[in-house]
């Protein structure tokens, strides 16, 4: 039986060559274990915030205080807004999939650095530590100041002056910035180099363009808000003054250096995602992607236009009417390629022999949930509508429409679609697509009726409410409870069809891109035997079936 | 298992053979590795640059004073220290290039003699900036108390000592990144055809001194023309 890069002693070390399986997987350098590793990680955060934000919904069920009080109601949007942001979603999918499965489809062997991919997976790590030590901190006084509630935007001047512990928080969200820096660096240099013989950039897969411009947002976007937190750090410890008014700092250019890095990384979250997009909707149509140059190049011009769109997190902020309009202007023309990009996928399916698989039931809710996310999105970037909603329901709405329903759910469509590649075993079908309904009931359910709440006036990040916005929170706390049993009964079917699901062999869903063809599933450490000769584009199917093919020494035989 | 880079090639259908790149041996990959990371850098000073510009455009005149009270001396000869160890770690690549190793050594000391020597005057001007009640954390750069400075001398001076200090910091670990490159020297790892570490060292330095090029004449020289605030400076 053929090796595997999960088997004992597959695997090359960052230091010496240890015996035990533990300090194995530990200190791998194999791309393929690291990004499991950060999967197994993020998995753990994503559920702590999924509780947190629990937590709160059950809290409002009904207004006035029922179980946490007003203080820790504001710690814990925070410490949902922090993990969920910085520990999650940021390193997200080019963390998991970037690693496992983007050298795997240029033809590489590993990542250009991968002992400095294993010291990246450590540094987010210690990240992670430092975000949680936050929360069993203390005072002089002896007291637990607990962590940060300020949200996850720590805005000043009130970042500045509140006594929780925003430093440790601060020093946490720039230590997991250098990580997502060093891993988009490690990304950059991979694509350009190690592309296999003859696959120039228009014959990469479209999730390997999804991460390229993920990486250059990543490399130019992240040492500006790591430079503000240092920023606000010494502010903190030494009253520099650059953001407290009392010293003729300026709190609005606070928020101007936040968003140049935070608005760039919304598209570094969903980038990505749509690369898997584009993987899934042509293996699952049996179709070439129609229109594969637009969507590559909507990608790179999604990462270049939302670089200079920050300011429409401001209008509320003190902005001249100028600007306004012209980040007005500039937010619109960031959606048209992210219609391009919808419409090619729409053209990809049409005349199609769609499977309906449980990765491509998760990419069509998508298409749903996330144009409802979008074209909220494009709403309040009208600056007269945003004056009405701004800080209401209605952009937390939008907000987790886009990322919920567009990031984790294509990062969740990207776990099933790979997870025959990773593991070479196949989850129950039938139970992950009851997850897949559970889920998107769920989302509806939860984040519709917010819209409406959010329209009518409910401001975010409130403890209590007027009781006419009873019913939405209620329909709210419904579909929450609903999410949450789809997301864990997902993740219970995922892990059991690792542990216990039957075999599968190589290529399970019958797709074209170079991960797919390696010799035995899951693939071995160092992937293909050898290195192929790419001269064919990514997605070529004739008659729904895979036109490429390969023999075991990775030679063309079609 | 081991590292051993076996040299591959792919063959395409008409059984043409093309070189493979690993990611061993990758002497371009490392160099642009590195470069990215130089231009984090820049986005990271950018950033302060442009908070700097931002101030300064609010708060000219208290600049002025502000930049008129810095040691220009001790920032000058700072400035042309930082110079000659440029040129002695460029020198220092130089003679690694053409074989000789003691010669590349000799010029990596230089360059952590010359870099030692700026921390100890920055130290030398730091201490006496305390000691005139100038610091970060001291009253006269908090605001209300009756040694406070105007808003404009205090976002001069915070932003002087965190930006001049985070350089400081850069210079430390340009020091310990040269003493790590001496071991691999004296190690074999880094040989005359082997140099890349050497390389993005040499390169590091550069952006180390370049953005000091740029530090010095924004805080030190734009009061430079106020006699009147050197005489009756602080």
């Amino acid at each position: 039986m053929s090796k595997s890069y999960l088997d004992k002693d597959e695997t090359h070390c960052a230091i010496g060559h240890p015996k035990s399986a533990f300090w194995q997987w530990m200190l791998t350098v194999d791309h393929k274990r690291i990004g499991i590793m950060y999967a197994a990680v993020m998995f753990v955060f994503f559920f702590v915030a999924v509780f947190t934000a629990l937590l709160m919904r059950v809290e409002l069920f009904a207004p006035g205080a029922q179980f946490i009080d007003g203080d820790m109601f504001n710690q814990a949007f925070t410490l949902h807004g922090v993990i969920m942001v910085f520990l999650f979603i940021i390193p997200g999918i080019p963390a998991v999939f970037g690693n496992i499965v983007m050298p795997l489809m240029i033809g590489a062997k590993d990542v250009s650095f991968p002992r400095l991919n294993w010291f990246t997976f450590w540094l987010y790590i210690v990240g992670c530590i430092i975000a949680l030590s936050s929360l069993v901190t203390f005072n002089d006084a002896g007291a637990a100041i607990g962590i940060a509630d300020t949200g996850w935007t720590f805005y000043a001047p009130y970042s500045l002056n509140t006594d929780t512990n925003v430093i440790t928080t601060l020093v946490a969200a720039f230590v997991l910035g250098m990580a997502s820096i060093l891993t988009g660096l490690n990304f950059l240099v991979t694509i350009h180099r190690l592309r296999a013989p003859g696959m120039g950039f228009f014959k990469m897969p479209l999730f390997v363009w999804g991460i390229y411009a993920t990486a250059w947002i990543q490399l130019l976007a992240t040492p500006v808000v790591g430079i503000t937190l240092i920023l606000a750090i010494l502010e903190k410890f030494f009253g520099i003054g650059i953001f407290d008014p009392s010293k003729g700092g300026d709190p609005v250019l606070f928020q101007h250096l936040f968003w140049i890095y935070s608005h760039p990384a919304v598209y570094l979250m969903i980038l990505p995602a749509f690369g898997i997009m584009s993987e899934i909707i042509p293996v699952f149509s049996r179709r070439e992607i129609f229109g594969y140059r637009t969507i590559a190049l909507s990608s790179a011009s999604i990462a270049g236009i939302g670089y200079i769109v920050w300011g429409h997190h401001l209008y509320t902020s003190g902005m001249s009417d100028i600007a306004k309009t012209i980040f007005s202007f500039l937010t619109f023309f960031v959606a048209v390629p992210t219609g391009i990009k919808f419409y090619d996928w729409i053209a990809t399916m049409y005349k199609g022999k769609i499977i309906l698989a449980t990765p491509m039931l998760w990419a069509l809710g998508t298409i749903i949930t996330f144009a409802i996310g979008g074209l909220t999105g494009v709403t309040i970037a009208m600056v007269g509508v945003d004056i009405h909603l701004q800080d209401t329901y209605y952009s937390v709405a939008h907000f987790h429409y886009a990322i919920l329903g567009g990031v984790v759910f294509l990062l969740f469509a990207g776990l099933h679609y790979w997870f025959p590649l990773v593991t070479g075993k196949m989850y129950n079908e039938t139970r992950a697509k009851i997850a897949f309904y559970l889920n998107f009931v769920g989302i509806n359910l939860l984040w519709f009726p917010m819209f409406i709440a959010g329209y009518y006036g409910m401001p975010r990040r409130y403890f209590d409410y007027l009781p006419e916005f009873e019913v939405y929170h209620q329909v709210s706390g419904v579909g929450a409870i609903v999410i949450v049993t789809g997301l864990i009964f997902m993740m219970w079917n995922l892990i059991r069809g690792w542990r216990k699901g039957e075999k599968v062999g190589v290529n399970y869903w019958g797709a074209t891109t170079l991960e797919w063809h390696t010799q035995s599933s899951p693939p071995p450490l160092e992937n293909h035997p050898k290195v192929p000769y790419v001269d064919f584009n990514p997605y070529e199917y004739h008659h729904g079936e895979p036109v490429v093919k390969f023999d075991e020494n990775m030679k063309r035989i079609d | 298992m081991s590292h051993e880079y076996v040299p591959e090639v792919s063959t395409d259908r008409e059984g043409k053979e093309h070189v493979v790149q690993g990611w061993q041996d990758d002497r371009e990959g490392g160099k642009m590795g590195f470069w990215l990371f130089m231009l984090t850098e820049v986005m990271m000073f950018g950033a302060m640059f442009l908070v700097l510009t931002y101030y300064f455009s609010l708060h000219q005149q208290d600049f002025i004073n502000a930049s008129a009270s810095l040691n220009r001396l001790l920032g000058g000869i700072n400035t042309v220290v930082l110079l000659f160890s440029a040129l002695t770690m460029g020198l220092g690549l130089l003679k690694m290039r053409s074989g000789d190793v003691k010669g590349a050594q000799l010029m990596i000391w230089a360059t952590i003699v010359l870099a030692t020597a700026f921390l100890v005057i920055k130290g030398f001007e730091w201490t006496a900036e305390y000691n005139h009640g100038v610091f970060l954390g001291l009253d006269a750069l908090q605001s209300g108390n009756e040694h406070s400075k105007p808003f404009g001398e205090i976002l001069f001076f915070g932003m002087y000592f965190t930006m001049t200090g985070l350089h400081g910091f850069h210079i430390i670990i340009g020091i310990g990144i040269m003493l790590w490159l001496l071991k691999r020297i004296k190690a074999g790892k880094v040989t005359p055809g082997h140099n890349i570490l050497h390389f993005n060292i040499a390169l590091y330095w550069d952006l180390v001194h370049l953005i000091w090029v740029f530090v010095f004449p924004y805080f030190y020289m734009i009061g430079a023309g106020d006699i009147g605030g050197v005489i009756h400076g602080h």
